[in-house]
Parts: C-alpha cells; sequence; structure tokens
C-alpha cells in the first residue's frame, strides 16, 4: 500500500512536465502552430518514420548479431570485442554526427548518413541487453537445439532469438526513444524532424504552445512504441534464469567464418568507436595546451557526481516502480512514466521550470536538475529492471513462499539477486546517459555547476568544432569507465 | 533524497546578499566572455556570477522564475533575440546618455530595453580562383543566373539568416524578398548546411563558388586555414549596405542591482572595455570610436545597412514565413 501511493507519487512527479504539455491543446491552435502544419509536415513526418524504421533495423541487425556472436561463439579476439563493442556508448550522439560531418565522407549528409550515424550511437543498448538475453537463457537452450540436430543458425532462429526477443525489444525501445527525442544530431545533418519542427516554433518563431503541441506528437509515438513492445512481448512466456557455469559452452567457429566473425566485429568496432575517438584525440591535442586548465577537474567532477546521484535516484524510482507494478498493476503510470525518453530534454526541463517555478523557488537547484533527470531517463532504468523482473515467475515467490521466505526475505534473498544484473545495468545506462546530456543540465544547472556537456556546448555553439574535441574526449573517455566495468561485472556472473 | 533536499535548501539560502555583485543570463559563451567580465571585477571590484544556454532557454528561464529570478542582465547574440526580449517584457527601460552618446541609433532599442556591444557583419564569401569580385554586387544578385548551382547557404533555422531576410523585408519588402529567397534557392549547389564553416569549405573546395557568412567565422578559417581560396566581398555597396547584426544586452524587468547592471553595460560600451569584448571573437566594435581588431581591419571598410535592428525581431516570424513558401530549408 506504501509502495503503490509513493509510486503513485513518483509517477505523478514524473508524469506531470508530460501532463503539462498534453495540457498545450487546451488553448487553440495558432498561427505558429498552423503554419508549420501546412508547410512540410508531411516531410517531418516522414524523414521522422524514416529516421526511426532505419535506426530499428540498423540497431536491432547489429546489435543482436553482434551479441550473438560475443555470447555464443568462440573466435580470435572475441573476449575483447565482447566488451569493447559497449564502448561506442560513451560517445554522445551529437559528438559521433559532428565528427561524422568533419571527416566529409562522400553522402554522408543524408538520410542514409544520419540513419548510419544514430545507428552506430545506439546500437550497444541492443547489443548490451541482447547479449544479457542470450547469456543468461538462449546459450543452454541453443545447446539443447543443437544437440537435438539444429545447426547453430537454425537454432538462432529457432530458439535462442526468441528467448532472448524480450531483453532485445527493451534494448530497441531505448535506442528508439532516443532517436524521437534527438536534436543535436539531426541538426548536425540539418534533416528535420519533428523535434526540429518543435524547436523551430519556439525558438525561431516565439510559440512555445506549438512547440508543446508538436511535443504531444512525440508523446504519441512514444506511446505507440511502447504499445508494440507490449504487444510483442505478451505473445511471449519466459524461462527463469538459472545459474551457468562460466563460458563452457561457446561453440568455437573454425574456418572462414572464424576470421569474418572478427573481421565484423572489428569493422563496427573501427566506424563506431576508434575513428571518432582518433579523431576527437588528434583534434584535442592540437588545442590542449590552450584549454586544458585546472577547470577541468571541476568539470570533469561535477559530471561524474551529478550522473552517480541521478544513477542513483533514477534507479531507486525505477525500481519501485517496479515492484508496485508487480503486486498492483500500475501499467498506464508506469508508461506515462518512461514515456520523457522520448521527448527532448528542452521541452521537459521548460516544463519542469514551469511546474517548480510555480512550486516557489526550485528552479536553478540540484532538485530541479534531477527531477528533469527523473523524468528524462526514467525508462533507461525501467527497462533493465523491468526485463529482471519478468524472470522472476509467479512460481518463484510461491516456492519462495513456500519455504518460509516471505516478504523483505523473499525480496532480498531470493528476488534481488535475480534484479541485480538489471539494476546494475539500469544504473550505468542512467550514469551514462546524464553524463552526456545537455539540454537539461544547461537549461536548470545552478550556477558555477558546468560540467563537461556543458563545455561542450559553449564550443558548439558557436561553431566552434575544434575546441569542442578537448571536452568531447574527456566526456567519452570519462564515460567509458563505467561502461568497462559494466561489461566486466556482466562477464564474471552472467546470471 | 535527504542530501540532495538538503543541497537544493542550501543552494537555495546561497543568494547574492553581499556588497556588490551582479547576475548575467548569456548568451554570449564563457569563452568569449569571461575574460570581460573578469576586467571589469579586476577594475571595479564588482562580482560577476552567470550561466549560459542559449537565448530561447535563457528567455524562458527569466519568464518562468519572474521576480523571484536572480538575473540582472540579459546577454543575446542576436537582434532578433534582444527584441523579443524587449517585447515579452523581460527586459527595463535604461535610458543612458553614456550608452546613447557610445552606440549608434540603429544598433540599440529606441525604447532602451537593450543595447548593441558588438557588430557582427554578415557578408558574401567567394571562392578567389573561380570569381572576380567584379562578378558580385549584391545579396539580391546572388538569385542570378549566372550563379546557377554556384552557391552555398546555412540553413534557415539558423537565427542569422532569418534576421538577413527580415531586414531585407524591412528594406525591400515582403514581395520582392521572397522572390530574392526563391531565386537563391534554385541556385543552390548543394542542400543547405548547418554552420558557417562548412559553407565556406564547400565553396574553397569549390563545391560552390559563392556563399553569405558571419566575417568572424571567416576569421577564424583562415586562421587556421591561411592557404584556403577564399575572399570576403561587401555587397550593397551602392545601396542600403552590408547586413549587419548585433551581439548585446539589456538590464532585467526585476533585477535588484539596476545601476550597477547600468554602469557595466555603460563601461562594456566604453572604448576600455570595447576591444576587449569585440576582438576576442573577431567582430566590430559597436561604439565607432573604437578601432577593430587588427586582422579584422584587413577585411577593409565598408558601409553597414542603418535600419534599427528592431526590425529583426519585428519581422522575425514573418521571415520564417517567407523562407518556407520559398523552400529555403
Amino acid at each position: 500500500m506504501i509502495g503503490k501511493t509513493a509510486s503513485f507519487l513518483i509517477a505523478s512527479l514524473i508524469a506531470a512536465p508530460i501532463l503539462v504539455i498534453l495540457s498545450s491543446w487546451r488553448t487553440p491552435m495558432d498561427d505558429v502552430f498552423l503554419h508549420l502544419m501546412s508547410t512540410g509536415l508531411s516531410e517531418v513526418l516522414f524523414n521522422t518514420l524514416w529516421l526511426v524504421m532505419g535506426v530499428a533495423v540498423g540497431t536491432t541487425v547489429l546489435g543482436v548479431s553482434l551479441a550473438w556472436l560475443t555470447a555464443t561463439l568462440e573466435f580470435p579476439g572475441r573476449a575483447i570485442f565482447n566488451w569493447a563493442l559497449v564502448l561506442p556508448l560513451a560517445i554522445p550522439t551529437y559528438v559521433l554526427a559532428f565528427v561524422n560531418i568533419a571527416l566529409a565522407l562522400p553522402g554522408i549528409r543524408s538520410t542514409g548518413g544520419i540513419i548510419f550515424v544514430m545507428t552506430m550511437a545506439l546500437y550497444p543498448y541492443v547489443y548490451l541487453l541482447a547479449r544479457n538475453g542470450f547469456l543468461t537463457s538462449g546459450k543452454r537452450a541453443t545447446e539443447v537445439a543443437q544437440s537435438l540436430g539444429q545447426t547453430p543458425i537454425s537454432a538462432f532462429f529457432k530458439v535462442a532469438l526468441p528467448m532472448a526477443q524480450p531483453m532485445i525489444l527493451s534494448g530497441l525501445m531505448l535506442a528508439l526513444m532516443e532517436t524521437l527525442a534527438d536534436f543535436g544530431a539531426v541538426s548536425i545533418f540539418n534533416y528535420d524532424t519533428f523535434t526540429t519542427t518543435l524547436y523551430k516554433a519556439w525558438f525561431s518563431m516565439f510559440s512555445l504552445n506549438a512547440a508543446a503541441k508538436f511535443s504531444s506528437f512525440l508523446v504519441v509515438l512514444a506511446f505507440l512504441l511502447l504499445w508494440l513492445e507490449q504487444r510483442a512481448r505478451q505473445s511471449k512466456r519466459y524461462i527463469p534464469a538459472e545459474k551457468q557455469p562460466r563460458s563452457a559452452m561457446r561453440v568455437p567457429l573454425n574456418g572462414a567464418p572464424r576470421f569474418l566473425a572478427s573481421a565484423y566485429c572489428f569493422t563496427i568496432l573501427f566506424v563506431a568507436f576508434i575513428v571518432p575517438v582518433m579523431y576527437l584525440s588528434i583534434g584535442a591535442f592540437t588545442v590542449l595546451s590552450e584549454d586544458l586548465d585546472s577547470r577541468y577537474f571541476g568539470f570533469l567532477g561535477r559530471s561524474l557526481g551529478l550522473s552517480a546521484m541521478a544513477a542513483l535516484l533514477v534507479v531507486a524510482g525505477a525500481l519501485l516502480m517496479s515492484y508496485t507494478h508487480r503486486y498492483h498493476k500500475i501499467a498506464f503510470l508506469v508508461r506515462l512514466a518512461t514515456v520523457g525518453y522520448a521527448l527532448p530534454g528542452t521541452i521537459l526541463a521548460v516544463a519542469g521550470i514551469m511546474i517548480t517555478t510555480s512550486a516557489g523557488f526550485l528552479t536553478g537547484t540540484l532538485f530541479a536538475m534531477m527531477l528533469g533527470y527523473l523524468t528524462r531517463f526514467m525508462a533507461v532504468a525501467h527497462n533493465p529492471i523491468e526485463s529482471g523482473m519478468a524472470r522472476i515467475t509467479p512460481h518463484i515467490d510461491e516456492a519462495a513462499r513456500s519455504l518460509g521466505a516471505g516478504g523483505l526475505r523473499m525480496i532480498t534473498k531470493v528476488q534481488m539477486p535475480l534484479l541485480r544484473e538489471g539494476l546494475i545495468v539500469g544504473a550505468i545506462l542512467v550514469f551514462v546517459d546524464v553524463m552526456k546530456e545537455m539540454p537539461i543540465t544547461l537549461m536548470t544547472r545552478p550556477f558555477g555547476w558546468d560540467t563537461l556537456a556543458v563545455r561542450i556546448f559553449e564550443f558548439t555553439a558557436e561553431g566552434d568544432w575544434e575546441r569542442a574535441t578537448l571536452p568531447a574526449i574527456t566526456l567519452v573517455l570519462t564515460g567509458l569507465l563505467p561502461v568497462i566495468l559494466l561489461t566486466r561485472r556482466l562477464e564474471r556472473c552472467p546470471s | 533524497m535527504r542530501f540532495i533536499v538538503a543541497l537544493s535548501i542550501l543552494f537555495f539560502t546561497v543568494s547574492p546578499a553581499f556588497a556588490e555583485e551582479i547576475t548575467i543570463y548569456s548568451a554570449r559563451m564563457e569563452q568569449l566572455i569571461k575574460p570581460v567580465f573578469d576586467a571589469y571585477t579586476k577594475s571595479s571590484g564588482v562580482k560577476i556570477r552567470f550561466i549560459t544556454d542559449k537565448e530561447g532557454p535563457l528567455l524562458q528561464r527569466l519568464i518562468a522564475e519572474g521576480a523571484n529570478s536572480p538575473a540582472d542582465i540579459f546577454m543575446a547574440v542576436d537582434a532578433g533575440m534582444l527584441w523579443k526580449a524587449g517585447d515579452i517584457g523581460v527586459l527595463k527601460p535604461t535610458p543612458s546618455p553614456i550608452l546613447s552618446a557610445n552606440i549608434p541609433a540603429h544598433l540599440r532599442d529606441p525604447k532602451d530595453r537593450w543595447f548593441g556591444l558588438s557588430v557582427r557583419a554578415r557578408t558574401i564569401v567567394y571562392n578567389t580562383k573561380k570569381v572576380k569580385p567584379e562578378d558580385l554586387s549584391s545579396y539580391e544578385t546572388l538569385g542570378d543566373s549566372k550563379w546557377t548551382k554556384r552557391l552555398c547557404l546555412r540553413t534557415s533555422k539558423k537565427v542569422y539568416n532569418q534576421s538577413l531576410v527580415a531586414m531585407m523585408m524591412a528594406d525591400l519588402g515582403m514581395e520582392q524578398t521572397e522572390k530574392v529567397v526563391s531565386s537563391w534557392v534554385k541556385n543552390l549547389a548543394v542542400p543547405v548546411f548547418s554552420d558557417d564553416t562548412q559553407v565556406m569549405k564547400a565553396i574553397s573546395d569549390g563545391i560552390c563558388d559563392v556563399g553569405i557568412v558571419n566575417t568572424y567565422y571567416y576569421g577564424r578559417l583562415m586562421e587556421k586555414n591561411p592557404d584556403y581560396s577564399l575572399a570576403l566581398f561587401w555587397p550593397n555597396q551602392k545601396d542600403r549596405g552590408v547586413h549587419v547584426n548585433i551581439s548585446g544586452a539589456g538590464v532585467t524587468s526585476h533585477t535588484k542591482h539596476a545601476k550597477a547592471a547600468i554602469t557595466f553595460l555603460e563601461w562594456l560600451s566604453s572604448s576600455e572595455a570595447q576591444n576587449l569584448f569585440a576582438d576576442v571573437n573577431l567582430e566590430y566594435p559597436v561604439n565607432p570610436n573604437v578601432k577593430p581588431d587588427a586582422q579584422v581591419a584587413k577585411w577593409g571598410t565598408f558601409k553597414q545597412d542603418t535600419i534599427n535592428m528592431e526590425n529583426a525581431g519585428k519581422l522575425q516570424i514573418d521571415a520564417v514565413k517567407l523562407m518556407d513558401r520559398a523552400l529555403y530549408k
């Protein structure tokens, strides 16, 4: 009961900015809204759909294939690719976009180009969660299928893929919501989507109301995605995870496939991580003497501190919400609370500022900032935790109860160990996401709370991409630590 | 959670109760503005605390905070945005004989709510190997058929282009301006770029031959790549002059340090501060008595458009609509 009330409170707090956005429809459509609806709306709609579909296909193909290779097969370099393929997660999408534009590959300024960049930036979400799925349930099942005469490929499609599907969908949902919310990368590519239209309504035509109305389209699209995910999940039954010996069951590849697998993993790693990091490092080196000073300790410290604080807070909120949902079915509240991940941070920040201002004195405080992060990143923590929760079947609860482990003991002794992975994944993802986050940080930070992301903004806002490379590479290198920790940890205890 | 609440309260209660401190919301970025703030603190003892963001979010923050806002000064890098701030009432009139004397009339608000502090010229840039300066004359003639597939432009979403078109509307009227913008779009060699530097690189690489950019981007690029075959051209010298924009500031309606804020703006417009303010970004001082940076001076002198900058804001929405109709993306 307390849990339900608390969840309700948290969900309301998080949902409030979204309700502010939806309430924009209480006022009539203004001149700006009508103008933007009548000029180029179909282009914006199709651009957004193309982008979402392209990124969906791209991240699924890359994420799932790479996860399956590294989780179930053995080939040269696998142990390294296994964790290294998560590293692009540390590179903000807008940074990857400006690096690719600066490299001026032929044809990069196109629909294909932006889909390529977003796919490279976002596939690790699918990879990370799919890999988790393959490690926990898919591997043993694949082995059984193979012992029954299936080839590795058919075992993958018939057994491993369906079993890992909930995890894959969770990862894909994160990638797609991030795609919908993106403003930085699409504006660098000058690719018009709903986010660029709402920014135009607001900043160029001064209509916050029209901007809020366009944001509500994003809310609808996000709900649609979540609904599709829900439907896909409902058709699946889960098998509880079991402890498995580490690395015993990977199938060694022989002959050409052995090297093809290595070459494939290396190519993706090279394009998505090595090239941008090299570009940023070279750029940063040229401005190092001019720009690097002791203040970077502050930027770094605040980036880390804010990310850690937000990770704890968001994971705690998501866990509470997930538990309440388990026993009280608060599906709609949960959905409302997770939809923020599909909305640009700026619009959430404005809605949040409106609310915190009406509460009196909260703008420019850490509280407002954390509220912003909570609204924006709930989905990031919720999805992995919920995937973990789905694996704890009612049978497990019953078994625990029949053995006398009820209430708190069941939570700490039975459920928590099974949720641990989800919690860690959620915390790390939020941590890295907050480090990369720009608009909410810019808009709600207290005086003097400049972070690495703020530093990147200050250079890019003046078109000074060269000098932005220094804070960007610092951000990427710092983000690597939690990412590596995460993959190492998951490797050690696969279930 | 308790920790966060405690911290929030701490941040709230640490208010500027000390003698002289002013608070600035600045869309002029830290690297361009901090040296100026530091110099002022050194010479006057007044402390300055500031926060940077784009104009839109800063204005929204000012509106939301209302009378509780700690801000004394709002600083922007576009005239349209300054006009908007004045229009929605977050700035208050602060007439000052010093500001009036130091800043030409067309570069400040007729109602004294905002003041230009540096001038940014948006002019024509061309490839020196493929174009002779005699081939060029005005912004309008970039739409002539001889420039077919030879023009590069930055996106119409950038406020600098919105201000350029808005000011052109003030000079030429809506109909004429729309024709010009449509003819530019027809002449584009490649889809529009997201920043001026990309436009210039494309011109230097021969992807196109002419474009329109802010001069300080040109200065920065040439400093790093002196071998680029690029040069600036001052258009419309026989009629209205080169389009200029301003980086400027105004005092907020709810300031509690109005006097200190005005004194600071006056100092910024003075010959003592003008070079510090403008030169760091290769812009032009707003004060006509102050000479620009040596590198900037090398680009030559020019006649500038003297219609009041407020038109950039007043006509901005119409300019955006016009560019949408002309399919300028």
